[in-house]
């Protein structure tokens, strides 16, 4: 698993692939061309995994949850908070090993985030919600590659006519993390998952630091406690999580100019804005179950309906995140 | 200052927290998964976002 993770941080950096990146594209510039590629990557992933965890359920589990009021909200707010830092799971992951300051300092309040919205996931949950909805069979398979391309349409109709076009670099990016996501599907059991983790490392160090977690459902409860007191090394997101930043800092180290730029001169409040919108997007990111990797990438390709209604809600989320991030003095500087 | 203190300063801090661990909590390999889960045999039982505890 950190093999696959090391792949997806050498693959990430290496070939520019994101996710809020190319939504900023789409919004600012009208250019699809990345989230093209992230449609079609989740498409190649949906036609193995759908009918894999169809014919092994049990050793094999899709990203399934269910749509619910703190699910889009928190989906709304992680795709807010996601433009700010410019970084979503992965990518904050990936900016903090290729030396962005933004990304390293926003990692830690992720993190926390993390901890925090899973130690409240329960309470939000009791909102209310719909029963769990996941597309099966080749049926699945087929609804799932209409509705993408269906949104790839929408995202073409909307575009400039000069950008109707995927780069050589995303469609290489696209198979090979289409590859690395079967591949952790079939060795882990579970889709590619970044946030967990991260909550996870807060609770291991509040642990040891002595905090008591009883008062969380969501902490206390067997199973997690399990995980909490077993190594590390043997939960796969963090795993993956540990290899995509390492795989981000080799490639930045490998480049001629990778590790040499300077760092931005910010205002105090673009940092503070860092700090707060790295918080919201680790609290968020676990009311809606998950980030763009865990809820849209991987909900949409094993077939969950929470992953597409996460995608609506993030990207309506984005469009305000992206008029916040100037004015939070994030592009005031390099 | 240049990436390459803010880049180190990440690897190093993963560094810490991942041997900080390893002293803490030791992996056990004999309640190690199996190496890869398709065709194991074994329920998936791995931590993930979008899963609620039991």
């Amino acid at each position: 698993m950190l093999m696959i993770g090391l792949g997806f941080g050498l693959a990430l950096e290496g070939l520019r692939f994101g996710f809020a990146g190319p939504w900023r594209a789409m919004i600012l510039r009208r250019d699809p061309s990345g989230i093209l590629a992230q449609l079609l990557c989740i498409g190649l992933v949906s036609i193995v995994a759908i009918p894999l965890i169809d014919m092994r359920g049990g050793e094999l589990i899709g990203a399934q949850a269910s749509i619910g009021w703190a699910m889009v909200g928190g989906a709304f707010v992680f795709g807010m908070a996601m433009q700010v830092v410019l970084g979503c799971g992965s990518g904050t992951l990936v900016n903090a090993g290729s030396g962005n300051p933004i990304g390293l300092l926003a990692l830690p309040f992720f993190a926390f985030g993390s901890f925090a919205g899973a130690y409240h996931l329960i309470e939000w949950t009791e909102l209310g919600s719909l029963p769990m909805i996941r597309l099966t069979g080749w049926s699945g398979v087929a609804i799932t590659l209409m509705a993408l391309a269906g949104v790839a349409i929408i995202f073409l109709r909307q575009s400039a006519p000069e950008n109707r076009k995927i780069s050589r670099r995303y469609l290489l990016a696209a198979i090979i993390i289409a590859t690395l996501a079967i591949l952790n599907l079939v060795v882990a059991g579970q889709p590619w998952g970044v946030v967990y983790g991260l909550g996870l490392w807060v609770a291991k160090g509040a642990t040891a630091a002595g905090a008591d977690l009883s008062t969380s459902p969501f902490w206390a409860a067997s199973a997690t406690q399990e995980r909490v007191t077993a190594s590390l090394l043997t939960d796969y997101t963090s795993l993956t999580n540990i290899g995509i930043m390492t795989g981000a800092f080799l490639v930045a180290s490998w480049r001629t100019d990778g590790l040499s730029q300077k760092l931005p001169q910010l205002p105090l409040r673009a940092w503070m804005a860092v700090i707060v919108c790295g918080f919201l997007l680790g609290y968020s990111s676990r009311l809606a179950f998950g980030c763009n990797v865990g809820a849209f990438f991987s909900g949409i390709s094993t077939g969950s309906l929470h992953g597409w209604a996460w995608f609506i809600a993030a990207f309506a989320g984005s469009i305000y995140g992206v008029r916040l991030r100037p004015m939070l003095g994030l592009e005031s500087g390099t | 200052m240049t990436r390459r203190t803010t880049a180190s300063t990440g690897i190093a801090l993963l560094l810490v927290m991942v041997v900080a661990d390893f002293v803490h909590s030791r992996p056990n390999p004999y309640q190690q998964p199996a190496i890869v889960a398709l065709g194991s045999g074994a329920t998936s039982a791995g931590g993930f976002c979008g899963a609620l505890p039991d």
